[in-house]
């Protein structure tokens, strides 16, 4: 990835001149304005109904929840939601001073930071083995791998808390077979975490897996090729070849999972409540209790903290991407 | 081929290792669907039973018998179904203007779409309670579709769809003195079919599955949707859960999906990787 300054950016130069138009299309300047006219309204009425609800229900509710976290708004104010006083960043340093978000954010940061890694290592694994060395029931393996990620995560949750009890649970009966005594997964504040982990990348690397195999279909055979014949081994071409020409689908693939898991919710709620002793709280369960509880101004800071860090994310992204594409 | 000179020992320890990745990923779906099937003293049973003794179908006549979860499916389904054809409808009509029309406030719409890409579902959570309550809506189906009509996520599938179609057909048409919206109809539209049918179908699924939205939304049993049934389902017997019946509930969330999928799981797969490439 070489450094490419704005100005090098291919795009920028792109940018035709002010004047650049011909000659054809400056007497045609009349007819231009009409067609341009229709196509204006034309496309105004395609676009109105999704912006109205647009603007109704995801717009509007994103700015408001900015709002309501500068005030105390809570579940008795539900009917004068503007009638609320406003008590500047009272919410947000109430937020930080929070032990239990801190254990929530503590939380999210381990579930992402070993997470992300986990599940994306499997999912480029899986992909590299389908892309060379796999070619009967290709398709199987595929679907197979790509199957726990159409399936609803509560359900998931509900098998997996079966699957992971102490006694008559199915994982520790295969550790049983190699002599290993599993311990009490969801119920150990060690472990709860590590299992949430183990199934959220169970569940997720499907999607990671088949983006990576788009991005593999478009590295060049001949760049193999030709370093195979100049003696690089397979982990030298993997290295030197795959991973630099897979980059920014790497790097698409490494934020969206991110910002997803950032957001991890139905997991702790279905398998462990949060619990044992919060080790399992998530920064969106935390705010889903805190708007349980009524604290909507509350709630809305906690929500906001999040948004500012997947904003930030992918502002990061489009950096990145920016400069390599 | 490169893997050619590849000895037949790698090539057989590599479909071994993808095979039981493969048995490891399947297996939890295999067993909750056997397990449905069993009595809850052979699920507790040790070492647990892997195929049933006694089959029986008692967890799922008790699911069905409660009412419960018929009413949660046909909910699921029919709030699925409105807002998949809402949001085709809606995403192609913008994606068309985004892709070929010019118009004033085009970058804005766009770049507004853009933003809210990304937008966990926490952040609306809060303001859209107190919105819905106000409008009477907590506890109605309107609630739980209203706010899923059009995701900007279909809008920019669907702009990423159109933009790549010829611009000729369009100049066709204008030639022709087709007015816009009959280009949309009558060219766009057929073409987009591929594109139509991704955004159905993730749409479709992500309704299927939705939970955080539905769950605050739904107060009383009549307006659960599958997962929220099953959540609170399994939220009530936290002391000693009856296994079946809830291994029974989530086969029943689980296998309409698993049934779509395997049909059309080309255009699944093909949608997930053209999310990734664009």
């Amino acid at each position: 990835m070489t450094a490419l300054s704005p100005a090098h950016d291919p795009q920028a130069s792109a940018v035709p001149p002010v004047d650049g138009r011909p000659p054809a299309a400056r007497r045609r300047k009349g007819g231009r304005r009409d067609n341009s006219a229709r196509q204006s309204r034309a496309a105004w009425i395609l676009a109105l109904p999704f912006m109205l609800l647009f603007v109704v229900f995801t717009a509007g509710p994103v700015i408001s929840s900015l709002y309501f976290s500068f005030t105390d708004i809570r579940s008795r104010d539900l009917r004068t939601p503007f009638a609320v006083t406003f008590v500047g960043l009272q919410n947000y340093a109430h937020v930080f001073a929070d032990d239990r978000f801190r254990t929530a954010a503590f939380n999210t940061a381990y579930f992402v930071v070993i997470g992300v890694p986990v599940t994306l290592g499997i999912a480029l694994a899986a992909a590299l083995a389908l892309n060379t060395g796999i070619t009967k029931f290709r398709t199987l393996f595929r679907v197979g791998y790509y199957t726990p990620v159409v399936t609803s995560i509560v359900a998931v949750a509900v098998v997996w808390r079966f699957l992971l009890r102490e006694d008559v649970g199915l994982v520790n009966t295969v550790l049983r077979w190699f002599g290993v005594n599993g311990p009490d997964w969801l119920g150990s504040t060690t472990w709860a975490m590590p299992s949430l982990i183990a199934m959220a990348s169970w569940r997720n690397f499907g999607t990671a897996m088949i983006i990576f195999l788009a991005g593999l279909q478009s590295v060049p055979l001949m760049l193999h090729e030709a370093a195979a014949i100049d003696g690089a081994n397979g982990w030298q071409r993997f290295r030197h070849i795959t991973v630099p020409l897979l980059r920014p689908t790497i790097l698409f693939v490494m934020v969206t999972t991110i910002v997803g898991y950032l957001q991890f919710f139905e997991e702790p709620f279905v398998m462990t409540n949060g619990g044992p002793l919060d080790s399992t709280i998530s920064m969106s369960m935390f705010t889903y209790q805190q708007f349980g509880f009524g604290n909507y101004g509350f709630a809305s800071a906690t929500s906001y903290v999040l948004f500012v860090i997947i904003v930030c994310l992918s502002a990061v992204q489009f950096r990145f991407l920016r400069s390599n594409t | 081929m490169l893997g050619n000179r590849k000895s037949a020992t790698s090539k057989w320890l590599l479909y071994t290792v993808v095979t039981l990745g493969f048995v490891a990923v399947i297996t939890p779906f295999v067993w909750m669907i056997l397990g449905s099937f069993k009595g809850q003293g052979e699920l507790l049973r040790v070492p647990p039973t892997w195929w049933p003794q006694t089959p029986t179908l008692d967890n799922y006549r008790t699911l069905f018998g409660k009412g419960l979860f018929p009413r949660s499916f046909a909910n699921s389904t029919f709030v699925a179904v409105v807002i998949t054809a809402a949001n085709v409808t809606f995403c192609s009509m913008v994606g068309y203007a985004l892709a070929k029309l010019k118009f004033r406030g085009k970058n804005l719409v766009f770049a507004l779409v853009m933003a809210t890409l990304m937008v966990p579902g926490m952040v609306t959570l809060v303001p859209l309670f107190v919105l819905v309550a106000n409008l009477g809506m907590v506890d109605t189906y309107p609630g739980l579709i209203l706010p899923f009509l059009v995701t900007p996520f279909g809008v920019f599938l669907m702009r990423q769809f159109i933009i790549d179609l010829p611009d000729d057909l369009l100049d066709a048409g204008r030639i022709d003195g087709a007015g816009e919206m009959r280009i949309f109809r009558q060219i766009i539209l057929p073409l987009c079919g591929p594109g139509l049918a991704t955004l159905g179908i993730l749409t479709f699924l992500g309704s299927w599955n939705n939970f955080l939205w539905p769950l605050v939304v739904a107060q009383n049993q009549e307006h659960y949707t599958l997962p929220v049934a099953l959540a609170l389902f399994s939220k009530d017997q936290q002391t000693i859960p009856n296994y079946g019946l809830l291994l029974a509930g989530a086969t029943v969330v689980v296998v309409p999906v698993l049934i779509v999928f395997l049909i059309f799981q080309r255009r699944f797969i093909e949608g997930i990787a053209s999310t990734g490439i664009k």
